[in-house]
């Protein structure tokens, strides 16, 4: 295996430990929601976005609209927009297949560790390290959502295993909030959010990051 | 396996559980649209010569302002007094979760501490 694939791996090993129960959860959901084994596998490859598979089957299993089921999960993925635009110019000198092929697997743990070591003094090769980051994160999302379908029902719902998710995002938040200007940013950020998280179609999200964005570059250009 | 919909109340037609070819189609519109997002600025890139700074200056307050979105309404559930917001098994898992990703900047650790302050505190404390 390539050095620089390895350091992927390496770095991405203690981020699998908070996907393994995400998908594991997504696995569960799916039979909860009345999915066949099939579905519930292609889901997790087609789509391969934990909190959009689980909104979606959140609303499948209480029969929202089919409209409403397809809006959410959307909405909540409008986010890797901003990925796509902040890590494109790491790609730009590859080729079109490759690009194409490394757009698949862009999530939120495959940007957050490869934007921090794009941007810092690095001589490694861009798409391998990428690739080492996210085929395990692929890897280990596809066979824990295998698991948590065939377990089913059978992990106690008490244990609460989904907040392992938002563990998994706090430890990429903290590190992210380096200075005054991206602090402000997460913490208005996040206000915002909860302040709009009974807004439809979780849009909420969506509002509380754009906020977060706005006074992060007000305080940048006060300071 | 929950059932379809009707039982004591009724079957009309807007409460009917989804069919198998419209789960299908709706797994593969969300997986359409959310790798048109993925593969977006990636794509566009190639034919534009760089990002202009004021969008670099934009996208740097991305990951915080994105993350905390995130992460913020999964901690904390809004209650009508202060005391019943803030005695929440959630928060304070997450407090403590964040002052150990805080120090360490170990995601494994910030992951392991989180889920037993919450199993400390659902099943001891608050039991």
């Amino acid at each position: 295996m390539h050095e620089d694939l390895r350091a992927g791996a390496r770095d991405v090993s203690p981020l699998l430990l908070g996907i393994a129960p995400f998908g594991l959860v997504a696995g569960i959901a799916a039979v909860e929601a009345g999915l066949g084994f099939t579905q519930a596998v292609g889901m997790s490859v087609i789509v391969f976005a934990g909190a959009s598979q689980l909104a979606a089957l959140d609303l499948i299993g209480a029969n929202a609209p089919f409209a409403v089921v397809v809006a959410t999960a959307v909405v909540i993925n409008l986010r890797v927009v901003m990925y796509s635009a902040s890590i494109a110019p790491h790609f730009a000198e590859y080729g079109e297949r490759l690009r194409a092929g490394l757009a698949y697997v862009l999530t939120d743990q495959a940007y957050a560790l490869s934007i921090a070591e794009f941007t810092g003094d690095t001589e490694r090769s861009r798409w391998r390290y990428y690739l080492g980051v996210a085929t395990p994160l692929w890897l280990v999302w596809q066979v824990s959502t295998v698991i948590g379908f065939v377990l089913g029902a059978g992990v106690p719902e008490a244990w609460g295993l989904t907040f392992a998710v938002p563990l998994v995002f706090l430890a990429l938040l903290v590190p992210a909030m380096k200075d005054r200007p991206t602090t402000v940013a997460g913490a208005v950020g996040g206000v915002v959010a909860l302040l709009a998280a009974g807004v439809p179609f979780s849009l909420g999200l969506l509002v509380g990051a754009t906020a977060g964005i706005v006074a992060g570059l007000l305080v940048e250009v006060v300071t | 396996m929950i059932p379809a919909s009707g039982g004591v109340v009724g079957t009309s037609a807007g409460t009917t559980a989804m069919s198998d070819a419209r789960i299908w189609l709706a797994i593969v519109l969300i997986g359409v649209a959310t790798y048109g997002f993925r593969y977006s600025f990636i794509h566009l890139f190639g034919r534009i010569d760089a990002v202009p700074p004021t969008v670099m200056r934009v996208l740097k307050y991305v990951p915080p302002a994105v993350l905390a979105a995130l992460v913020v309404p999964d901690l904390v559930t809004l209650r009508p007094t202060v005391a019943a917001t803030l005695l929440d098994e959630r928060l304070i898992a997450g407090v403590v979760a964040g002052a150990v990703a805080w120090r360490t900047e170990n995601v494994f650790a910030t992951i392991g501490v989180g889920m037993v302050t919450l199993w400390i505190l659902r099943f001891v404390v608050l039991a």
